[in-house]
């Protein structure tokens, strides 16, 4: 091991200078022990919710006649609940619905409004672009309510447009904050030069910023997504009837019957709410963790 | 209108006049800024200047409400579950992120080594952070249910407790279970973004530390704490910021109980105004939660400027 960390030392500098002094045994305990200890921690509470999802209900409650972590007879009786007893299907399109449209909505504003702040540079760019930031800071908690009675008063209470225009309060700012970061690191010669081609504005975005900062949209684009899948208090505060709940929503209120709780059904629930975003989130883990570590790093 | 500017290409613009317009900077500013600053000042800033005086009415649920001055904040400081709920609010804050920042920089450390499948790991570990946070709340609470809690199964396996532990019944024990819930939420983020910082650090700053006989501590204590200070105190205002606000945990989890012992700001201001019907008086408690919030906005200001100190004047 030790030798292999050595080999590999010269290639990967950035992070492994000084670990050939460490022996196998010492790297154990100090390493591999507490990381293979946090990854089970921070794994366990799916494996749980994967495994009771799959049992029969006598395996859920009776933990001394087998054991707990493993399924004896795996059954299909809870997903077949959920997806066809439940409004599950429903809430999903919703999610879906939102989730796309509020992205779109809320990439397409940032687009513009970073593209402004950072190129056009109008008078007072630079407060604009800190306000737009602080606005990131104002949490859904403190808004929900007189967002309520707005929402009341436009008609669209209840209604998949309660979420959508509401979603992007939180969205643009986190979005523009992004693509302005983004746009700084994109040489403004290219801009210069084709503006002295005869290009105009809206050319030099649709034609030169826009196709240099995919991978900049592209991460905004995840964020947004995930962050309105997961968002909760609007989606609880505005949506009253089932049929247009988003799904962490429906999984939590409409499961849950009287004193009674049908565990295995909401883990089924919570296991086919999460898997969509995990799946998603697994083809863009680089443009992720990018997008997250930027927003911080900018 | 646009597209046809765009597709206009270097032929003459159908419409020279639009496409002169186009070009000015201010109008194209204005137009540009036009779809963002409108969708922030409805939805965003009205409703906070709304909030803020729906803070001094008594409106309900249909009923826009009369001003009553302070009478909502003179009734909230006498009622004992308000104040429980800053107290709360205050215990939770502090102890997850004190827990959320030594896990998560520890985890940051860990995964800063060299190690096989490091990828796979660091998108494994990110999970928790991805998932609905109700979702994996709900998880939670069923691993905390007083019959079939898997952990107090454990721990009666391994002889360690003689009775299974009443995680939600307890305020004390209902308290430490929705932090624990929420610092499991918290690591990954935590742990990323301080990686993100920790691999910028140059490895020959530990090498010429070393050099000058600084042992592992030292190490970390003068090169990586000074060095990861700029990102670790912008990602501990956003902690902060989110932890403080929390609501989609305690919701799933406990609903505030038992007996309010797990009620944050968020949750009562919540369960006043929509189930409750007394929007003045939520909108109140809310409120009462932006001294706080600014006050961690300030420390992230100062955590910047100290950057920008640290790092010279080419910093941007």
């Amino acid at each position: 091991m030790t030798d292999v960390a050595r080999d590999a030392a010269p290639a990967a500098v950035d992070s492994t200078g000084m670990s050939y002094l460490q022996t196998l045994p010492r790297r154990v305990v100090t390493l591999y022990l507490p990381l293979a200890i946090f990854v089970f921690v921070l794994l366990f509470p799916f494996y749980w919710m994967g495994i009771t999802t799959f049992k029969p209900n006598d395996e859920i409650y009776n933990f001394s006649a087998n054991n707990p972590f493993w399924i004896r007879n795996p059954t299909l009786a809870n997903v077949e609940k959920l997806l066809f007893r439940t409004e599950y299907p429903e809430w999903l399109l919703n999610t879906m619905v939102v989730a796309i449209s509020a992205t779109c909505l809320s990439i397409f504003a940032s687009v513009l409004a970073a593209y402004a702040i950072t190129r056009l540079r109008f008078r007072g760019a630079e407060t604009t672009g800190l306000l737009i930031f602080l606005a990131y800071l104002v949490p859904p908690s403190i808004l929900f309510i007189p967002l309520a009675t707005i929402v009341y008063g436009m008609g669209i209470y209840d209604t998949n447009w309660a979420l959508i225009l509401t979603y992007p309060t939180f969205l643009i700012p986190f979005c523009t904050w992004l693509m302005m970061g983004y746009f700084k690191t994109i040489p403004y010669e290219l801009e210069e030069c084709a503006l002295i081609d005869g290009a105009t504005r809206l050319q030099i975005l649709w034609k030169i910023t826009l196709p240099l900062s995919v991978p900049g949209l592209i991460s905004a684009g995840i964020f947004a997504f995930t962050l309105s899948w997961n968002e909760f208090i609007y989606a609880l505060a505005f949506i009253s009837s089932s049929e247009n709940k988003t799904v962490p929503v429906g999984v939590l209120t409409q499961l849950v019957e009287g004193d009674v709780y049908h565990w295995g059904a909401l883990m089924a629930g919570a296991l086919f709410g999460s898997l969509p975003v995990a799946v998603f989130y697994s083809f863009f883990v680089d443009y992720y963790v990018a997008s997250m570590t930027g927003a911080v790093k900018e | 209108m646009s597209q046809g500017v765009i597709d206009g290409g270097l032929k003459p613009p159908a419409f020279p006049a639009l496409a002169r317009a186009l070009d000015n900077r201010l109008v194209l500013s204005a137009i540009f800024m036009f779809p963002a600053l409108s969708i922030l000042l409805v939805f965003l800033t009205y409703p906070l200047g709304l909030g803020v005086w729906m803070g001094f009415t008594d409106a309900r649920v249909g009923r826009p409400g009369e001003f009553i001055g302070l009478e909502n904040y003179v009734s909230l400081f006498q009622d004992s579950v308000f104040l429980l709920s800053v107290f709360n609010t205050l215990v939770y804050t502090a102890i997850a992120t004190v827990l959320k920042f030594g896990l998560g920089l520890w985890l940051a450390l860990l995964l800063n080594n060299a190690l096989p499948f490091k990828a796979i790991i660091r998108a494994v570990v990110l999970l928790p952070y991805i998932v609905p946070t109700v979702l994996s709340a709900i998880a939670f609470w069923w691993i905390y249910d007083p019959q079939f809690s898997i952990v107090s199964w454990a721990l009666k396996q391994f002889g360690l407790i003689d009775r299974y532990i009443d995680f939600l019944g307890e305020p004390w024990n209902a308290r430490w279970s929705v932090i624990v819930a929420n610092v499991w939420r918290g690591i990954p983020f935590v742990a990323i973004c301080l990686l993100a910082g920790l691999q910028t650090i140059s490895p020959s700053l530990y090498e010429a530390a070393a050099l000058d006989g600084a042992n592992a501590w030292q190490r970390f204590r003068h090169v990586t704490v000074p060095m990861l200070m700029p990102i670790l105190s912008v990602v501990l205002t956003f902690s902060v910021l989110f932890t403080f606000t929390d609501f989609q945990l305690i919701y799933a989890i406990t609903r505030g109980g038992p007996l309010n012992s797990t009620h944050l700001m968020a949750t009562l201001a919540f369960q006043r105004a929509i189930p409750g019907g007394q929007m003045g008086e939520g909108a109140a408690i809310a409120v009462a939660m932006i001294p706080f919030l600014v006050a961690a906005t300030l420390f992230s200001y100062y955590g910047l400027q100290r950057r920008k100190w640290q790092q010279g004047e080419s910093n941007d």
